[in-house]
């Protein structure tokens, strides 16, 4: 890090100092300040997004955070574009409250496509300004000027060149920006963008600038944070769900060396010790008395939950979506197809349990933390602690994978909380069990579902029913509904009403109708079973019961199931104005093409002895990202085992910034959605979350892995080179189709309609048994 | 608490802790280093992976006293300033999404091309059965594994900036 840099970052106030050089490598004590505030990067100056060194590098301050999908590198392809920097030459700094402009952190796969045209702007206004200054360096108008690899230089007299480092090395633009209704979205200069035709990084594929430091251990991650005088806690979480706390006998725990403290407020109970495994010591020796409740507060078990969802009265119905007049045309119908399917409640079931630092020195507070939506945890903290925002600051840095609202958001206000009780920096962790139990879930649902065909096995009439189990769904970083408030006895006046969906399709179904409902389970607060948002919310649920549908009625119709599907997008001509529906069949056509798919109906069995082979697959959109999976499995007739033996998916997500990282979180994106279908479920009896670890609660592995996945990047749009093809988000879409691909493969290969994930050996034998297979 | 001894990386150290400790904490806390993590504590994930004897092994539940032969760590594998080729395979291929585990990836499959240098794709599952990602990035730390034992073999391909596919 350079001097300059350094001086800059101090300026910006702040007692420690992060070196970035190969991402976060060092955390340096600076000379201590009098409580410097932590004010917000103001959005309206340029240098709050872009400073350029004097050795002519650039570093770029983004308020998003990379969970992994490589959205650090993708911004800097960007900007170096736009800037007309060498991307070597540029570094990026990422999400921490008191140093990058407050673009919400990370979700729902907006980060390309909503900041990158920001982030393009002001690397377009930092590009304009530089030639600006050159043109009065040397006394020639800017047209006179060129301007390549951070160097300007006059046309024509090539000796009359300097580099940005020399224009500006050290020290401020003061350039201010401006932004319609005050909103950073909208932050803009007078600069314009490219065209991207123009764009020379974008579409190229340099390594994510993160990895190195992620191989060769020197990355300090959010677990690795310490300062001096940091001491370690565990909470100790409730045995019952809505159990209450009588009493703790302290004493239980007095011999435990360097026992700092008991902490409980409520039914929160933590204990702090000066060295780890003596806090972990503590937490399981600690002695509490929980009363239990009278009668147990989750539905029976887990088994049980889809019959409590179906007979439960809906705490809210949306508004149904009607086309047409579907009751007339079920009645008029050739065929009517029904089916109902389930999805249980699945985990983030993060891969390191859920952790913070926060460190209270000067009466302020410092949480490093790999929240993604860093911003709001400061929000929260300071709510919860009733500290003003400005003494609150939240450093982002990496950690597990953070798909959504995981518990992360909950231990930074624990450790915040215990450090403002103890006066000293706390480091949390939660434990596996506690983790596997506690964090938040990905809703269960039971779906309802019927199509009518008529004679010619056409789709006329669908009707879609979608019911979640997701009353009082946590949303992020909400100080009165982080796990420790609803412990300390936070109660919302109003529950969050929670979420349900509809299918995702550009089908021409002249008759719909399309309702999605809510239902809640008996205990609301403090309960295991809380919902929240897990990766694509609620979209690998939806889909795999939609595009699960549409398979049957091609089977239904004697239809091929790729061809069902493209007769259904051409049956109507009109499209929107993302092209959906004409990307929709480019998308659709390529994964069936680069499968190699024959044209069929399903089923049919294929494979000798045990083995049955079969294909399926499934297509969807989220947002404007066109995706279609084909999965190919290998299914063991006397074990019930399911392999996907290979992948193809089809991806339209408009331009693509950085192909290999795109493929990469595609094929992640597909993976985890095949441990969904294969393996995941959270099982619980009437008290208590049963599964708490890697064998009650088993994930996808190596063993799982296909052996051939295909990732095609498809541009469909019908103006393929338009010079503002948009950028849309990729990081979930992929998420969506994959359940359901599984499972028209399984059915293809055996002729089984699995409607209950996940798909494990025992559910899909049992099946295969029922129908003699 | 009593005196324990310990070598890891190449350098001795003796240390004042609780004989039980798991050596995951000895390292992470008292050693202060980052490439071993803790993901389950109970041996199932992989996070912690250290290779002793040859033998990649969970330090989340193996007793600090219980280590008698030196152990060697994610910041050990490199020599003289340049990567192991199982480090540098993991680049080339571009691994890693958020990276947590991959800890207990490489070594686990240091450990693997150690004892078997030109794996099959089943002796590669295998070996690695055990060690989870939540990313799911199994497929690419398989071709991964293939990568660097050809370059251990001295048949790889050249390293460079850019993603070749």
């Amino acid at each position: 890090m350079s001097t300059s840099r350094r001086t800059f970052l101090k300026s910006a106030g702040g007692f420690l100092l992060i070196s970035y050089s190969r991402g976060i490598t060092e955390l340096t004590a600076a000379e201590p300040q009098a409580t410097p505030l932590y004010k917000d990067p103001d959005f309206h100056q340029l240098d709050a997004w872009i400073v350029i060194q004097e050795d002519n590098t650039a570093t770029f301050y983004v308020g998003k955070t990379d969970l992994g999908q490589g959205t650090g590198t993708a911004f800097r392809q960007m900007m170096s574009d736009e800037l007309d920097i060498p991307f070597d030459k540029t570094s990026c700094v990422m999400g921490s409250t008191d140093i990058t402009v407050d673009q919400g952190g990370s979700g729902g796969s907006t980060a390309i496509q909503v900041e990158g045209p920001v982030m393009r702007r002001v690397a377009a206004e930092g590009r304009r300004v530089l030639l600006d200054m050159a043109s009065k360096k040397f006394a020639v108008p800017v047209d006179q000027l060129a301007v390549a690899d951070s160097v300007i230089t006059v046309k024509g007299d090539p000796s009359k060149k300097v580099t940005y480092g020399e224009l500006i090395g050290g020290k401020k633009f003061n350039i201010t920006l401006t932004a319609d209704n005050n909103a950073i979205g909208n932050t803009t200069g007078v600069a314009k963008i490219k065209p991207v035709q123009q764009l020379k990084a974008v579409g190229q594929s340099p390594q994510r600038y993160d990895i190195p430091a992620k191989v060769d251990g020197s990355l300090t991650w959010a677990v690795d944070v310490k300062v001096p005088g940091m001491v370690h806690a565990r909470n100790v979480k409730p045995p019952f769900a809505g159990a209450k706390l009588v009493s703790i006998d302290e004493s239980s725990v007095q011999n435990i060396p360097g026992l700092v403290k008991v902490v409980s407020k409520g039914n929160y109970v933590a204990v702090v010790c000066e060295r780890e495994e003596n806090a972990i010591k503590a937490a399981r020796q600690l002695k509490v008395n929980w009363e239990k409740p009278a009668t147990p507060q989750l539905p029976p078990s887990s088994d049980d939950l889809f019959k409590f969802i179906r007979s439960a009265t809906p705490t809210s119905t949306r508004r149904p979506t009607v086309v047409g007049n579907p009751d007339t045309a079920f009645s008029g119908a050739a065929k009517v197809v029904e089916a109902e399917y389930e999805m249980p409640f699945q985990g983030h079931t993060a891969f390191s349990p859920a952790h913070a630092m926060a460190d209270p020195s000067n009466g302020q507070m410092t949480i490093y933390s790999n929240d993604m939506k860093s911003y709001r945890l400061r929000r929260g903290v300071a709510e919860f602690l009733g500290m003003p925002r400005d003494r609150v600051r939240v450093k982002w840095m990496d950690g597990p994978q953070a798909y959504g609202r995981t518990a992360a958001d909950d231990a930074g206000f624990e450790a915040a909380y215990l450090a403002k009780e103890i006066g000293r920096p706390v480091r949390v962790q939660w434990m596996r069990n506690e983790e596997t139990a506690w964090d938040t879930k990905g809703p269960a649902f039971t779906f309802k579902v019927r199509g009518a065909l008529d004679a010619q096995g056409n789709l006329v009439a669908f009707d879609f029913n979608a019911r979640s189990a997701d009353y009082n769904h946590v949303d992020y970083d909400e100080p009165d509904t982080v796990l420790i408030a609803q412990l300390m006895g936070k109660r919302r006046a109003m529950p969050a009403p929670g979420n349900s969906d509809v299918p995702s399709d550009m089908y021409a179904i002249p008759h719909r109708r399309m309702v999605a409902e809510v239902v809640s389970l008996p205990l609301i607060w403090e309960t295991p079973l809380r919902t929240g948002n897990l990766r694509d919310p609620n979209g690998p649920q939806v889909t795999f019961a939609s595009e699960s549908f549409i398979d049957e009625l091609a089977v239904a119709a004697e239809a091929d199931p790729v061809q069902f599907r493209l007769k259904m997008f051409n049956a109507d001509k009109t499209d929107d104005n993302g092209f959906r529906r004409a990307r929709s069949i480019a998308v659709v056509k390529t994964a069936a093409e680069t499968f190699g798919w024959d044209t069929r109906p399903s089923p049919r069995r294929v494979g000798s002895g045990n083995t049955l082979t079969g294909r399926g697959i499934a297509y969807t959109y989220r947002g404007q990202t066109i995706v279609a999976v084909i999965a190919e499995v290998e299914v063991n007739r006397k074990t019930g085992h399911v392999w996907v033996k290979r992948l193809v998916c089809a991806h339209d997500c408009g331009l693509v910034i950085n192909p290999e990282a795109l493929r990469r979180s595609v094929e992640g994106g597909m993976l985890h959605s095949m441990s969904r279908a294969l393996h995941e479920e959270v099982r619980f009896d009437g008290e208590k979350v049963t599964s708490v670890d890697w064998i009650t609660h088993p994930s996808l592995t190596h063993l799982d892995t296909p052996a051939k996945i295909d990732v095609v990047l498809v541009n469909g749009d019908p103006n393929p080179n338009r010079p503002d093809l948009p950028q849309y988000g990729a990081g979930e879409a992929s998420c969506k189709p994959t359940i359901a691909a599984v499972a028209n493969a399984i059915f293809d290969a055996t002729g089984v309609r699995l409607r209950r994930v996940p798909f494990r050996d025992a559910r899909v034998l049992a099946a295969l048994k029922t129908a003699g297979v | 608490m009593s005196n324990v001894s310990l070598k890891v990386n190449g350098k001795s150290h003796t240390l004042d802790v609780d004989p039980t400790t798991p050596l995951l904490y000895i390292l992470r806390n008292d050693l202060d280093l980052r490439g071993p993590r803790f993901g389950c504590g109970l041996g199932q994930c992989g996070a912690c992976t250290v290779i002793i004897n040859g033998v990649a092994t969970r330090s989340c539940i193996t007793p600090v006293s219980s280590v008698k032969s030196e152990v060697t760590t994610l910041e050990g594998i490199a020599k003289n300033g340049k990567l192991h080729p199982v480090q540098q395979a993991w680049i080339d291929e571009q691994v890693p999404q958020c990276g947590f585990c991959q800890n207990g990836q490489i070594m686990t499959a240091k450990a693997l091309l150690d004892k078997t240098p030109n794996p099959n794709d089943t002796q590669i599952r295998e070996a690695m059965a055990r060690t989870l990602c939540r990313c799911m990035t199994y497929y690419r730390v398989q071709l991964a594994i293939k990568r660097a034992a050809k370059a251990i073999a001295g048949i790889g391909s050249k390293s460079g900036k850019e993603v070749v596919a």
